[in-house]
């Protein structure tokens, strides 16, 4: 069973639902006919089939469903800031189709019991796909591995393994923890963060640290682990895949790595592609972040290593947390954003209204290269017939003010709240199910 | 001006004009009753969330001064210990009826979110947040420069009236640990912004990274600095904890080598020049004995500059505020 096709039923699912006149990838408008959860047609002037839904979408952006490597769900153990149910809901008003749930939970997600229950509570959800990653050490405790072959044969079949919120700092660690998931093609997906370099670190360490006199994250510590990993991933050859690069510096290793032929991949978040420290200097901590937000010149190379293709997708990092642990001073505060609400807007507003992205590359970054690294089955398809229906319908012509009181997500910790960003969620299929209609969550 | 939480919320004039008010507060307080009527029936919260009992006392003594009630609400036994959240403990004095909260706290950006997060609408005086701010150490130190070198009497005696005037032309070294010290933050901020050089002297390892905006110099050697023969030198108190958690310096021994104010460093200095230390010292390590004690030493007088500072502050927070109200 592949985790999209769980879960998703066929209850209240029109026989068959044709989307007129949206254009694929951002390109010439087609219609496409969904039927029995699959894309049954792609072309021009089709026929409705007696008893279809008809959706004039025409305008819109037609996009594979997206697909987030990097979401942080809470459950087990955080249902203060977030469940299963609520992060999916999240997940799919930002036309999501399937989320992969991190794995610092409580209890760690570093048995094949526990990524066998998240799984199971992303069946029972049911508005995307949940893929559990794995940890790569019991407990997050960067001392031994955990049992990743038996996560990997479990239900859960999973392959992205991250200890993320932690590094894998030993390096000896990481180097077997690379060589042991060649066995069934997994990869490591590390947060990199040298704990030495970054003891009691609040925000990026310069010019607004030194002012506001909080505790440096170097960019150093984010990329002396990068250059150090790629090289590994190079000796054993190995994947390796970076979560959230935030430096221009890590962005530079990256694309060195690549030029050598090393098999790493890397992601960026949304807030780091349009977010600075500055935003730090009113000590309000929903703009705490691990990594840290970083300076423009910073941002600058994060979106060009996008555009050109060094950083492979860009992930959410959906970090949801309880008010209270953001309302306080800014060193005893949680660090994190949420973002799952909000990812394409900011995507189509730094990149795509910028140039720098078409939305064929924004089904590349969200969806298909994402879905690649994790090796789901059925998601980042191409919208073809005969493919399973995850698809987004995306309408880049309004905009809005991001009001968090609004989000499904428990979290209402947003760094977007009130800004105004671009597009909307017209249709998000889940399996040829609707999960969003016109923005709002639709029942099963 | 609601609240005092960085230097960055004053302009020149306006700093001027809390040196001017200091100096008046100092003549109140050589005259027979010291007490002013100002504050009556107005509530002063010293909220302290870590310890430092010079600074609670100058703020308590200043707040007296002009007839406010005084509560201390201290870390130490309190409920702030016990793990309530300055959130909580703002609601509690907002609750009490504050009219002010004076706020000392080890978390930078302590007294900005105490003023800006709603939890208390009262003007909120920073006693120093984190290695953020100290706005009235700074305004204090500034006050006793001021009155010993500030307007025509560089190489004077501090006779005639500085009123109204800045700092300009002279040239303060400060030394010590520059990226734990609030103090260096703000007295950076309001020396320039009074028309003061300034140049900062530390271990390469004290000196934060990003500090080279700062409108000051940076220099790594005390003897360099001498050599340009300051006006002022001020040396700030130097944690030994530096040393071994963080490893900044190697040992007590080397510091007190290249950065210690000696007697003979100190007698390199020009004749007008005067020493400073914003307390609490440690004797022997950053500054000699005979250096604190001596002919230059002006540490006492900057103890003395704190009350009338402070209560310049709380005038121009609350009497001035009460009139706007009224
Ligand atoms: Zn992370």
């Amino acid at each position: 069973m592949t985790p999209t096709a769980a879960g998703s039923t066929a209850d209240t699912t029109p026989d068959a639902l044709l989307i007129r006149g949206a254009r694929p990838y951002g390109e010439e408008a087609a219609d496409v006919l969904v039927q029995d959860g699959l894309i049954a047609a792609v072309g021009h002037d089709l026929e409705a089939p007696d008893g279809a839904e008809v959706i004039d979408a025409e305008g819109c952006v037609l996009l594979p469903g997206l697909v987030d490597l990097h979401t942080h769900l809470r459950e087990p153990g955080g249902e203060e800031a977030e469940t299963v149910e609520t992060g999916t809901r999240a997940a799919a008003r930002g036309g999501f189709t399937a989320v992969h749930a991190m794995a610092n939970t409580t209890p760690v997600a570093d048995t094949a019991g526990v990524v066998e229950q998240v799984l199971q509570r992303g069946e029972d959800a049911a508005w995307c796909a949940v893929v559990p990653i794995g940890a790569v050490t019991v407990g997050l405790g960067g001392e031994r591995l955990a049992e990743l072959d038996a996560m990997a044969r479990s239900r859960a079949r999973v392959r992205v393994f991250s200890d993320d919120g932690k590094c894998v700092s030993d390096p000896v660690l990481m180097r077997r923890a690379l060589e042991y998931v060649k066995t069934f093609d997994g990869v490591i997906a590390q947060h990199a963060q040298d704990p030495r370099l970054t003891e009691g670190a609040q925000m990026h360490e310069g010019r607004v640290s030194a002012e506001l006199g909080l505790t440096g994250w170097p960019s150093v510590a984010e990329e002396s682990i990068i250059a150090r990993d790629v090289l590994l991933a190079e000796h054993v050859g190995s994947r390796l895949h970076v979560c959230h690069l935030s430096t221009a510096g890590s962005v530079e290793i990256i694309r060195w790595a690549k030029q050598r032929g090393v098999d790493v991949t890397a992601e960026v978040t949304p807030h780091h592609l349009l977010l600075t420290d500055d935003e730090a200097r009113g000590y309000d901590a929903v703009y705490k972040v691990n990594p840290p937000l970083r300076t423009r010149a910073d941002v600058e190379a994060v979106r060009a290593g996008l555009a050109d293709g060094t950083i492979d997708i860009v992930a959410t990092d959906h970090a949801p947390h309880p008010h209270d642990a953001k309302d306080r001073e800014w060193d005893t505060a949680a660090f994190g954003m949420t973002g799952l609400e909000t990812a394409l807007g900011i995507v189509q507003h730094t990149m795509v209204d910028t140039g720098a992205l078409t939305w064929r590359d924004v089904a590349r970054v969200l969806s298909e290269t994402p879905a690649r690294i994790a090796r789901d089955t059925d998601q980042g398809r191409p919208l073809e017939a005969g493919e399973v229906a995850n698809l987004l319908v995306w309408d880049p012509r309004p905009s809005a003010e991001v009001d968090p009181e609004a989000h499904a997500s428990r979290g209402r910790n947003s760094p977007v709240a009130g800004r105004s960003l671009p597009g909307a969620n017209r249709l998000t299929l889940l399996g040829g199910r609707p999960t969003v209609r016109d923005t709002q969550l639709v029942a099963r | 001006m609601k609240h005092l939480i960085s230097i960055g919320d004053l302009d020149r004039a306006s700093a001027i004009e809390l040196l001017d008010t200091s100096s008046r507060m100092v003549a109140t307080q050589e005259r027979q009753m010291r007490k002013l009527p100002t504050l009556v029936g107005t509530t002063v919260v010293n909220l302290f969330m870590e310890d430092s009992t010079r600074t609670r006392i100058s703020f308590e003594a200043a707040a007296k001064r002009l007839s406010a009630d005084v509560i201390n609400f201290s870390a130490k036994g309190s409920s702030i210990s016990k793990g309530e959240s300055l959130k909580d403990t703002a609601l509690t004095l907002r609750a009490m009826g504050a009219d002010a909260v004076v706020v000392r706290a080890p978390s930078s950006g302590a007294a900005h979110k105490l003023a800006h997060s709603g939890w208390i609408d009262v003007p909120i005086i920073n006693a120093g947040d984190g290695t953020h701010q100290h706005p009235t150490q700074a305004l204090l130190d500034t006050f006793t420069l001021r009155r010993h070198l500030g307007g025509e009497q560089k190489q004077g005696e501090c006779s005639g009236s500085v009123d109204g005037s800045g700092l300009d032309g002279l040239h303060v070294v400060v030394v010590g640990d520059i990226m734990h010290s609030r103090v260096a933050r703000s007295n950076v901020q309001l020396m320039t912004l009074l028309g003061a050089h300034v140049t900062l002297v530390a271990p390469p390892s004290l000196v934060p990274v990003g500090a080279d905006v700062w409108p000051c110099d940076v220099l790594y050697d005390l003897d360099e600095a001498i050599a340009l023969q300051p006006d002022a030198v001020m040396m700030l108190r130097v944690q030994r904890e530096r040393m071994l958690g963080g490893g900044y310096f190697p040992s007590a021994a080397e510091y007190t080598r290249r950065l210690q104010l000696t007697t003979e460093r100190a007698h390199r200095l020009p004749e007008h020049a005067i020493v400073m230390h914003p307390g609490p010292m440690n004797r022997g390590f950053e500054i000699a004995g005979g250096v604190a004690d001596g002919r230059r030493s002006v540490i006492v007088e900057q103890v003395a500059a704190g009350v009338s500072v402070r209560m310049a502050v709380l005038f121009h927070l609350l009497a001035s505020n009460a009139r706007e109200e009224s």
